[in-house]
């Protein structure tokens, strides 16, 4: 599957390898969505488990996104992972698997990654009108928007 | 259309076609403290009459940051926090955790630490099975099947009270096996907790597989094909009701799974009944395993060697399990410290609830509550 990915997409893809048995590919930012709806359409990775990010704060380049595939006719995973600067949105893939409208909805707002063409690309689990997006590295652990907290539930601190 | 003044000026003009009622889309909200939510899940309807033309759901109301405090926790102090997603079935969440973290360290739990493992994760799938349909059951108006399963459940948290001390959030497994050997009498217990459930589970069907009234307000709710899981995610019991046989505990054994015979039911028309079948088929299939397990268990340690300070080398896993919601995995980044760098959790419950709009477009309000109840969500794990 790699080989033929490979010839399709030539240099695209800087690295596929398996790690602990487990397959990975590192693709380059312009593929997406392309790569993906290839890999559901023709390689049959029909469902969309996960889609997550990371994030590298001293890295040129400092947000991985990863989508974790599986392919039920093939019983195999996949992970496809991209790197991204911050600021640069990704192409939403809503379109190829519509599950990963809450999932891109939550990247949006931990990490503060849009996904354009997203239907309705809003925060989820935090509230409309919090600042910040605790999962990057240099939001701190008991940080939080006081300003919203002091004027949504009339208290000092959440702490 | 919506606006009430040009209805108004209609009854004047005595147009009968169009009343004030009938014209107006309403909104409500329902929740998030709302009994049949299951927690604080707030749900706003766009009604037509009865009808129920789109929702909408507002999450997050649990929200403690579970990544976040994994990113600045060792992975041992992590453990027992997995616990607190999904409240009901800690055991499984324990299990996918510590299998996540074994996978990233390259060691194996001892085969005996395996069997110990299914047994206490299949009977916490029972209590799981048993809350929901006690829940369930209570929001479509059955009241006395709550006080079975409760009292059945009780008799699982029992077990799991003697094994570890805990009988909710039990922290019952380590990184690298289990802490805990089985007490005296431990597979005595299971077995007569066996004897004991399986004619309540005929109770339980009695009660309402032929139920009227039950099969009255299951039967064609809440349809969704296996072709619509499948593109919106959707794992666990409501996938396989929807025909679709697929279950990770056969499709990518783990654990000791693939030791055990056992079967993976499903379903033909992807409805609230056909879940709530799919869901006692499973009690039964976890019986059958338990029985397998239990007095077989192997001899031998029950931890593999794993150092005292657990430094997975850099790299990334996914390691994912059968939770008796669907599918829980856990995605952890290792920088080569003590910490994890990044872990990810992939909610079962918070991707199948993604689902709820499209069960319940064009059905009554009524059904929502039938729907919410049948995707079996825990808001423990839906916020995390």
């Amino acid at each position: 599957m790699v080989a033929t990915l490979k010839r399709q997409f030539g240099s695209g893809i800087s690295e596929a390898s398996t790690y602990l048995g487990q397959n990975y590919m590192v693709v380059d930012r312009s593929l997406i969505p392309e790569i993906l709806q290839v890999l559901r359409d023709q390689e049959q990775f029909d469902y969309c488990v996960d889609i997550t990010a990371v994030h590298y704060l001293t890295r040129e380049k400092p947000f991985d996104v990863i989508w974790i595939l599986y392919s039920f006719a093939r019983n195999e995973r996949i992970r496809v992972k991209t790197l991204i600067s911050d600021g640069e949105a990704l192409p939403s893939s809503v379109p190829i698997w519509p599950t990963t409208n809450w999932l891109e909805r939550e990247v949006y707002d931990m990490f503060g990654i849009a996904f354009e063409g997203h239907p309705d690309l809003k925060r989820i689990l935090l509230p409309e009108g919090w600042k910040g997006h605790p999962l990057r590295k240099d939001y701190g652990i008991i940080q939080q928007d006081n300003e919203w907290v002091q004027a949504n539930l009339g208290i000092e601190s959440g702490q | 259309m919506s606006d009430p003044s040009t209805n108004i000026s209609h009854l004047e003009l005595g147009d009968r076609n169009e009343t004030f009622l009938d014209s107006n889309e309403l909104v409500i909200n329902m929740g998030p403290q709302h009994p049949a939510t299951h927690g604080v899940l707030r749900v706003i309807l766009k009604l037509d009459g009865e009808k129920v033309l789109g929702t909408e759901c507002v999450i997050g109301y649990l929200h403690r940051g579970v990544e976040k405090i994994a990113e600045n926790r060792t992975y041992a102090m992590f453990n027992p926090y997995v616990d607190r997603m999904d409240y009901v079935a800690a055991v499984s969440n324990g299990l996918g955790y510590c299998e996540a973290v074994e996978k990233l360290l390259n060691v194996q739990a001892p085969p005996r630490a395996n069997y110990i493992r299914v047994i206490l994760t299949e009977l916490n799938r029972l209590a799981s099975h048993m809350l929901w349909l006690g829940t369930h059951a209570l929001d479509i108006g059955a009241i006395t099947p709550l006080f079975y399963t409760f009292r059945d459940r009780e008799e699982i948290l029992k077990i799991f009270e003697k094994y570890c001390g805990a009988r909710l959030t039990t922290h019952a497994f380590r990184i690298g096996g289990c802490l805990y050997e089985t007490y005296d009498g431990f597979e005595k217990d299971v077995t007569n907790f066996l004897d004991f459930v399986t004619p309540k589970i005929d109770e339980y069907e009695e009660l309402l597989t032929t139920n009227r009234i039950w099969v009255e307000r299951t039967k064609n709710v809440g349809k969704i094909s296996g072709k619509e899981c499948i593109a919106l995610g959707v794992t666990g019991p409501v996938l396989r009701a929807s025909g679709v046989r697929w279950d990770v505990r056969k499709a990518q054994p783990y654990a000791a799974y693939s030791d055990f015979d056992f079967e993976i039911p499903i379903g033909q028309n992807g409805d609230t009944y056909d879940r709530y079948l799919v869901r006692m088929a499973e009690m039964r299939q976890s019986l059958h395993i338990i029985r397998q397990a239990v007095g077989k268990i192997p001899e031998g340690p029950i931890m593999a060697k794993v150092p005292k300070v657990i430094k997975p080398p850099v790299g990334e896993i996914y390691h994912s399990i059968e939770a008796p919601k669907g599918e829980l995995g856990y995605f952890i980044v290792s920088d080569g410290s003590t910490q994890p760098y990044r872990l990810r959790v992939r909610p079962p419950s918070f991707v199948n609830l993604q689902a709820l709009d499209m069960m319940v477009r064009g059905q009554l309000v009524a059904d929502v509550v039938a729907v919410i109840g049948t995707l079996d969500i825990v808001l423990g794990e839906v916020d995390r």
